[in-house]
């Protein structure tokens, strides 16, 4: 009876066992063909028209994205000169210089930011920018991803600096620095592998957003100039392409994926790896 | 009679065997003018929050002598030491009261940055900044707004030759200050204090992380600096005080029981409890 | 007499503080930049709730409350109503977590008591790389490989097996709540994964040696001891993983066959919150077929914060324990 008992429960114990075994591969088996496929299909429809050409009138075959490529750089650089400094000093103050409550307030309205559907914000941004300037914009692609970057880059600084041990704040309070002195030249520096890495992150999440791009930067086949023209971005026209009926587009469209999958994939896997050896070698 | 201890700490021991009779004339009252102190305090009262760490300290801080602090751990020499350069401001919901003088002028209500600049702290665990020997010991200075490149080197090189450490760094002012050994990283903050010329040098516990030889590194540059500097040192360790120190204080439950020349304090204490102490029967 | 000092090189500063070097000190300087900074971001955070709220008074005025429970979309007579797309949003916001949340919820067992440290991590690093990909990818491979794989394979057996059911009845054409909900469950399996792995190894091992110690089997312990332990923080995770199935939009858009209809049909082509907005706002005129959009991106915004905060205290109370 007993030697019966204990064989169903190490039956049902292997069954288990295996059973969430096969679990984890399944998820990991879906990542890996989701990459895998990308890879190749994309990769094999890369050419060098893709880098370097405009994109064709529809009807004719060929052309690039070129201007999408520029196009996401540009939306990204105005996001970053909003979001960042911004995120950075907030952090910086609730790091540093804020009291319970504030930080408390500010903390929770961070992290309410962060769960806001990116459309919503593309919404807002579209209310702010778009309809008193009477037209889309890269600038207003710029304010709609800059937003997106505010919560990850105050709750990356305020981790990042809150980890640094007060020793070193004393040090330099000790030789006769004031606070500000002490937190920008000593206490950022030695936390400054972590910033840049959650920075990287930050980046690399909003570089692949579409949804809020859709009306606030909307798009464009030509080249964009200056800031306050409708501009080209890479997942914008991913979606564009990709529920076009011309097959010829699709190609394109797997193209466009792989560069901007390999770009957040890269960006991700540094950043994670910068992160990793900087609290390795702080443990020391 | 004196006991075994006190008979230890009259002979002479690894490092007192280099004091020449400096130490010695110090136990007898100068004939010339009263010793100038660098640092008075008058009933000075200490509160974190509602709890009272220092009780009316009265103490004179000699100029160029070795001053140092003993007691069991959290009589408040330590807190004491820290309100001589007021790092005890940068925690929250603290209180000082009474009287600190720094040469006569009210240490309390000078400019925070400029007490500190003079009256320098060494902290029990080393701490160096994650940059460069260099720019460890430059740290200060630039913060102070000296920035022209030949005076900041000549002044970091003076500052590490004086901390007994330039010898051992020379040809690597410009690796990183974690590559140094525990000792060394102790004498290079010793060194980034330095550089700033503070008047004051406090010293927290400075050796209770270090080997005996890293010790006696230091205890012997700290000799060799109270010359042009006032020393002030806090320990765990008797016969630290014994060998460094001209004065020694002993701090209780946040009073100062008894202060006065080392001799006296280890040899005849005139309290119980602090013969209780350097004796050995507690603490 | 003041001591002497090797050079007197740094000078000493006069006793009193003159304005401009406290200024140059910097401390003033930066407390207020900080803060100017920290207080931007509660405006901008005030000023999103107002604009969608200001935005949205044309339509709470013509409909009222109404709005949320009407059926009918009709841009061009002027009608609008909410409940579609409600409805498509929380279907497939069901179905995704459905298949999610038993997949997620094993694997995060798998990796947090059976596999050995470095395998563990390292499949957790790629795993949280999953949750990295942007959505527009998801809706590319959802689109041209997913779509024809349900239409080829999984839609034949299921009507062949379940067709019975109201839920696998009528039509398929590829786009559908089906394949919407199928995209969107791999996209929150690796929010559940990792919150879930993390809430269990947080179960303290003395828990776990006490179970075995008694003789319990691996399983045994892990479901009758660890779990329940962490049983907050795990449906926490499925919180999370539900605000974000709700807020989707590209993967979504792009394989749910935009179409606003309310139906038991998981083969039958939907809508949801998000895609009606990223389909039709760059389009719509007036001020109306606007507001109504904007209206739903309110509606969507008050459900995300609800389901976060919620999400928020569960995994906080668990993760408290930990001390």
């Amino acid at each position: 009876m007993m030697m019966e008992i204990s064989r169903r429960r190490k039956v049902i114990n292997a069954a288990m066992l295996s059973l969430s075994g096969i679990c984890t591969v399944l998820v990991i088996g879906v990542l890996f063909f989701i990459l895998g496929y990308l890879l190749w299909h994309g990769f094999r429809s890369l050419n060098w028209e893709f880098f370097t050409k405009l994109p064709k009138p529809s009807g004719e075959s060929g052309g690039g994205m070129a201007n999408a490529i520029v196009g996401s750089g540009k939306v990204l650089l105005v996001a970053t000169l909003i979001g960042v400094p911004l995120g950075f000093l907030a952090g910086v103050y609730l790091a540093e210089y804020s009291g319970k409550t504030f930080a408390f307030s500010l903390r929770y309205t961070v992290d309410l930011l962060n769960g806001v559907p990116s459309i919503v914000i593309g919404i807002v941004a579209y209310a702010l920018v778009v309809r008193p300037m009477g037209h889309f914009s890269a600038l207003a692609g710029g304010v709609a991803l800059g937003i997106m970057m505010i919560p990850i880059a105050v709750r990356t600084t305020e981790e990042f600096l809150r980890a640094v041990p007060n020793s070193l704040r004393e040090g330099a309070m000790a030789l006769g620095a004031t606070k500000a002195k002490t937190v920008f030249t000593v206490v950022v520096p030695a936390a400054i592998s972590g910033l840049a890495s959650g920075m990287m992150l930050n980046l690399a999440r909003v570089a692949g957003e579409t949804a809020p791009l859709l009306f606030t930067a909307l798009g464009n086949t030509f080249w964009s100039h200056g800031w306050l023209q409708p501009i080209a971005t890479l997942p914008v026209m991913i979606y564009n392409y990709a529920i076009a009926p011309e097959e010829d587009l699709h190609q394109q469209a797997w193209a466009a994926g792989f560069v901007l999958l390999a770009l957040v994939l890269v960006i991700n896997i540094t950043a994670r790896l910068i992160i990793a050896r900087g609290s390795a070698s702080s443990r020391r | 009679m004196a006991t075994p201890h006190q008979q230890m700490l009259s002979e002479p021991s690894i490092g007192t065997s280099q004091i020449p009779p400096v130490a010695q004339a110090a136990a007898e009252p100068p004939k010339t003018a009263a010793p100038a102190y660098k640092l008075n305090s008058k009933n000075l009262n200490f509160f974190y929050g509602s709890f009272q760490a220092l009780h009316q300290i009265s103490i004179d801080i000699t100029s160029n002598k070795v001053t140092a602090f003993i007691g069991p751990s959290g009589c408040g020499k330590s807190t004491f030491l820290r309100t001589m350069n007021r790092m005890n401001e940068a925690l929250r919901n603290t209180r000082v009261e009474g009287d600190l003088r720094l040469d006569g002028a009210n240490l309390l209500e000078m400019d925070v940055t400029d007490v500190r600049r003079r009256v320098g702290m060494v902290f029990q665990k080393s701490n160096p900044f994650p940059k460069t020997i260099f720019d460890n010991v430059a740290y200060g200075l630039r913060v102070n707004g000296i920035h022209k490149k030949r005076v900041v080197e000549e002044a970091v090189e003076r500052s590490l030759d004086r901390a007994a450490l330039l010898t051992e760094v020379k040809d690597k002012l410009h690796k990183p200050a974690s590559a140094l050994s525990g000792g060394q990283q102790q004498r290079l903050c010793i060194a980034r204090a330095l550089a700033v010329e503070p008047e004051v040098l406090l010293l927290d516990e400075p050796c209770s992380a270090l080997d005996p030889i890293a010790t006696l590194k230091i205890e012997e540059l700290l000799f060799k600096l109270k010359n042009s500097t006032t020393i002030v040192i806090v320990t765990h360790n008797m016969q630290q005080a014994a060998r460094l120190a001209d004065y020694t204080g002993f701090f209780l439950m946040g009073k100062l029981i008894e202060f006065g020349d080392t001799r006296k304090i280890f040899q005849n204490p005139g309290v119980k409890a602090t013969e209780d102490y350097v004796t050995g029967r507690f603490g | 007499m003041a001591t002497t000092s090797y050079a007197p090189n740094v000078p000493h500063r006069p006793v009193v503080s003159s304005l401009y070097k406290r200024l140059r000190g910097g401390d003033e300087i930066a407390y207020l930049a900080t803060l100017i900074c920290a207080v931007t971001i509660l405006l901008i955070v005030a000023l999103l709730v107002v604009e969608l709220w200001s935005n949205s008074r044309p339509t709470i005025h013509a409909f009222g409350w109404h709005f949320l429970v009407s059926s009918t979309w009709d841009p061009n007579s002027g009608k609008f109503g909410a409940l579609p797309f409600i409805y498509g949003t929380c279907v497939t916001a069901a179905l995704a977590l459905f298949i999610a949340v038993p997949l997620g919820v094993a694997s995060s067992i798998f990796l947090a008591e059976m596999a050995p440290p470095g395998l563990s991590n390292l499949l957790t690093f790629l795993i949280e790389l999953l949750a990295a990909v942007p959505s527009v990818i998801y809706g590319l491979l959802g689109i041209f490989i997913l779509v024809p794989l349900i239409r080829d394979y999984l839609v034949p057996a299921l009507t062949k097996v379940f067709g019975f059911l109201p839920l696998f009845q009528g039509d398929f054409y590829g786009v559908s709540f089906l394949s919407a909900g199928l995209v969107l469950s791999v996209m929150v399996v690796p929010f559940i994964v990792s919150v879930s792995r993390e809430v269990l190894l947080a179960v303290p091992v003395e828990q776990r040696e006490a179970a075995l110690a008694l003789g319990a089997t691996k399983w045994e312990t892990t479901w009758q001891i660890v779990i329940p332990n962490a049983s907050t923080g795990i449906i926490g995770s499925i919180f999370l993983a539900l605000a974000r199935a709700l807020g989707e939009t590209m993967a979504v858009t792009m394989v749910i066959g935009n179409t606003p209809k309310i139906t038991a049909s998981l083969l039958s082509p939907g809508y949801s919150i998000a895609a009606v907005i990223a389909n039709e706002f760059a389009e719509a005129s007036g001020s109306l077929y606007v507001s109504s959009l904007i209206f739903l991106g309110l509606v969507l915004f008050g459900l995300t914060i609800v389901i976060n905060a919620l999400a928020r205290i569960m995994v906080l109370t668990t993760a408290g324990r930990r001390g």
